[in-house]
């Protein structure tokens, strides 16, 4: 122990490091931001306890709406009690475990395309095949499952078709409307100018009317297209609009000295965009390329208005049934939290990317 | 006026002609920047073209692979001549090098990549064998160990050397160079220029926009100061500076070797 003492370790003051350092820095670093601590501690603890009482303690989980209504709390039963309904919609009750089964094909295929190591040849052939068996699941027909018509989907996997389909649609659409739009073919650039200001000039929702009301209406009688179909497209060219006006930003922000390296070393033009520029262009416009994306997801919700039962509005007629009115607060919570997975996992998804496609800089 | 400058083929440069220019002329705009170019370049020949900023050196090089198109004359390249059939383009670029001011490597792929993109791809050289060419010559501008770094870790100097070894990769017949040691700082430049001297002992033909009159005298056949869009005279580097025949060009030796 005397040993010890002999060596005298300058250690920094105690209020600069560890617990203390920390929330002296982050906290109190002056008057201004000592205020501000002080409000934020007084408004939180107004309003936490409260929350926390009606969320977790006051709440009814597996009630009916009568018990429901004496509890002082959320009423978390409106989600136990209809989750298949809000989930999936119309969709036959006994065969729900088909479109769950897709779901979960879906999420796996997704899971396992974020390392951008596996993006080989395989994956390509398991996503066609899982989207063949989940189109099969969904339809059914053959192999003894009993068909269920597009009619009667509804909820969480019909929001997921339409995002998934509409995004991986729109982006590949978006960058060829790019490119043609800064062609040196007139006749080209002229077209595809017309389209993209068209449809920016136009709301969803009027292209989701038009698909679903008058598009029917220019067709010879007989033919007709399935609505989700419609809907769909509309999703995909209304995006895809979007999507190509920030790609063009990124091609702008390529210098010519790029171009001019390619072509010197005799690459034709579709090889120079795929091989030197696309790859440059579309990762400086993965912030805002998300944001859109992010954005169609959202708005694929629109679709309530041709009467398509997506998951927002599964919710809705829950809502609507007397037993539950009145409960919305929990029933939009629920929802909110799916959308907000959905969209939290492709912005983090997107800051991975960045992240690892910065390794050249 | 030098109208047509005839090969001068003492040294090594044989009488094989390997780029012509006849009676080029170019605008950009109103702007009249070739004015009448007539050149021949024999194959093996190695030329400099020197000149004041604005003398259109550097676009008339851009011509012969067509990163600038002329309006007026014919220029023949290894005996095809450029018009605006676009294969006939990609099939003069792959056999022409350029190296740029700026290096323009490709910054979202490793060096070793940059090299092998060419072949794979407009050779149709398979991976392996790409990848085993653009080491041969990473080795040759003395950079191999940086094979699997991206261009923005590599100094100026490396980079521009990288450059050169990429248009080798290709097997060039012809090494265009547009001012390859303007954008260096100071004690880079001889690396570059080491790599291009080398390049010229195994017979290159080049064509060099450089102020770098050192390098001029030691490497080249022929001299050629151009101004207001034209050649204004062409000489073997000893008859060049030690006695230039015209007033601009005596003006403009006397202003960049001091």
């Amino acid at each position: 122990m005397e040993q010890a003492v002999q060596i005298e370790v300058v250690r920094p003051p105690i209020t600069s490091v560890g617990p203390i350092g920390w929330v002296k820095n982050n906290l109190f670093n002056g008057v201004f931001n000592s205020i501000l601590t002080l409000v934020t501690l007084f408004f939180l603890w107004k309003v936490l306890p409260p929350f926390i009482r009606w969320a977790f303690i006051d709440s009814a989980w597996y009630t009916t709406g009568q018990a429901c209504r004496k509890a002082a709390g959320a009423c978390w039963s409106i989600i136990s009690m209809n989750y298949r309904f809000i989930l999936f919609g119309f969709y036959p009750y006994d065969l729900q475990w088909r479109p769950s089964l897709a779901m979960m094909i879906l999420f796996g295929l997704l899971f396992y395309s974020r390392d951008r190591n596996h993006w080989k040849k395989p994956l390509a052939y398991a996503w066609i095949i899982g989207l063949f068996t989940m189109g099969l699941l969904m339809k059914g027909g053959i192999f003894g499952l009993t068909s269920v018509e597009s009619t009667q989907w509804g909820g969480l996997p019909l929001t997921l078709l339409l995002a998934v389909f509409g995004l991986t649609a729109a982006y590949p659409l978006g960058v060829i409307l790019a490119l043609g739009r800064r062609s040196k073919m007139p006749g080209v650039k002229v077209l595809c100018i017309l389209y993209i200001e068209l449809i920016r000039g136009v709301p969803l929702i009027s292209l989701l009317f038009m698909s679903a009301i008058i598009f029917p209406l220019f067709l010879p009688e007989g033919v007709t297209f399935n609505k989700i179909l419609r809907a769909q497209v509309a999703i995909i060219l209304f995006t895809a609009a979007y999507i190509a006006e920030v790609v063009r930003g990124g091609l702008q922000a390529m210098s010519r000295g790029q171009y001019e390296a390619a072509e010197s070393l005799g690459l034709n033009y579709i090889l120079t965009m795929r091989l030197i520029i696309l790859p440059q262009a579309l990762k400086i416009v993965i912030p805002p390329t998300v944001s859109i994306l992010i954005s169609a997801f959202k708005d694929t919700s629109l679709v309530v208005i041709i009467a398509l039962f997506d998951l927002l509005k599964t919710t809705q007629s829950v809502l609507s049934n007397p037993e539950w009115m009145g409960f919305s607060r929990e029933a939009y919570v629920f929802v909110a939290i799916l959308y907000f997975l959905g969209c939290f996992s492709m912005s983090n998804y997107s800051r991975r990317l960045e992240r690892e496609l910065s390794r050249g800089d | 006026m030098s109208e047509r400058i005839s090969t001068n083929s003492e040294k090594q440069a044989s009488k094989e002609q390997m780029i012509e220019f006849i009676d080029v002329h170019k605008w950009f705009g109103e702007f009249h920047v070739l004015q009448g170019i007539n050149l021949t370049v024999s194959k093996q020949e190695r030329i400099v073209i020197c000149g004041p900023s604005g003398s259109g050196k550097s676009t008339l090089i851009r011509c012969i692979n067509r990163l600038e198109e002329h309006q007026r004359g014919r220029i023949v390249v290894d005996g095809i001549e450029l018009m605006n059939n676009i294969k006939n383009i990609e099939k003069i670029r792959a056999e022409v090098g350029m190296v740029f001011q700026h290096f323009n490597l490709f910054p979202h792929l490793t060096i070793v990549d940059n090299l092998a993109l060419g072949p794979i791809w407009v050779r149709k050289v398979p991976k392996k064998e790409a990848e085993e060419t653009a080491m041969y010559y990473l080795e040759k501008v003395h950079i191999a160990e940086q094979a699997r770094k991206y261009p923005g870790q590599l100094s100026g100097g490396q980079q521009q050397r990288v450059a050169i070894a990429r248009s080798l990769c290709m097997n060039p017949k012809v090494m265009l160079f547009d001012e390859p040691t303007s954008a260096l700082d100071p004690e880079m430049i001889k690396e570059v220029l080491d790599v291009m001297i080398e390049l010229a002992k195994e017979g290159m033909t080049m064509i060099v926009v450089t102020h770098e009159m050192g390098f001029a005298k030691s490497v080249a056949h022929r001299v050629l100061f151009m101004d207001f869009g034209k050649i204004v005279e062409g000489n073997t580097p000893e008859e060049f500076f030690e006695s230039p025949q015209h007033e601009r060009t005596k003006l403009f030796l006397s202003q960049i070797l001091h």
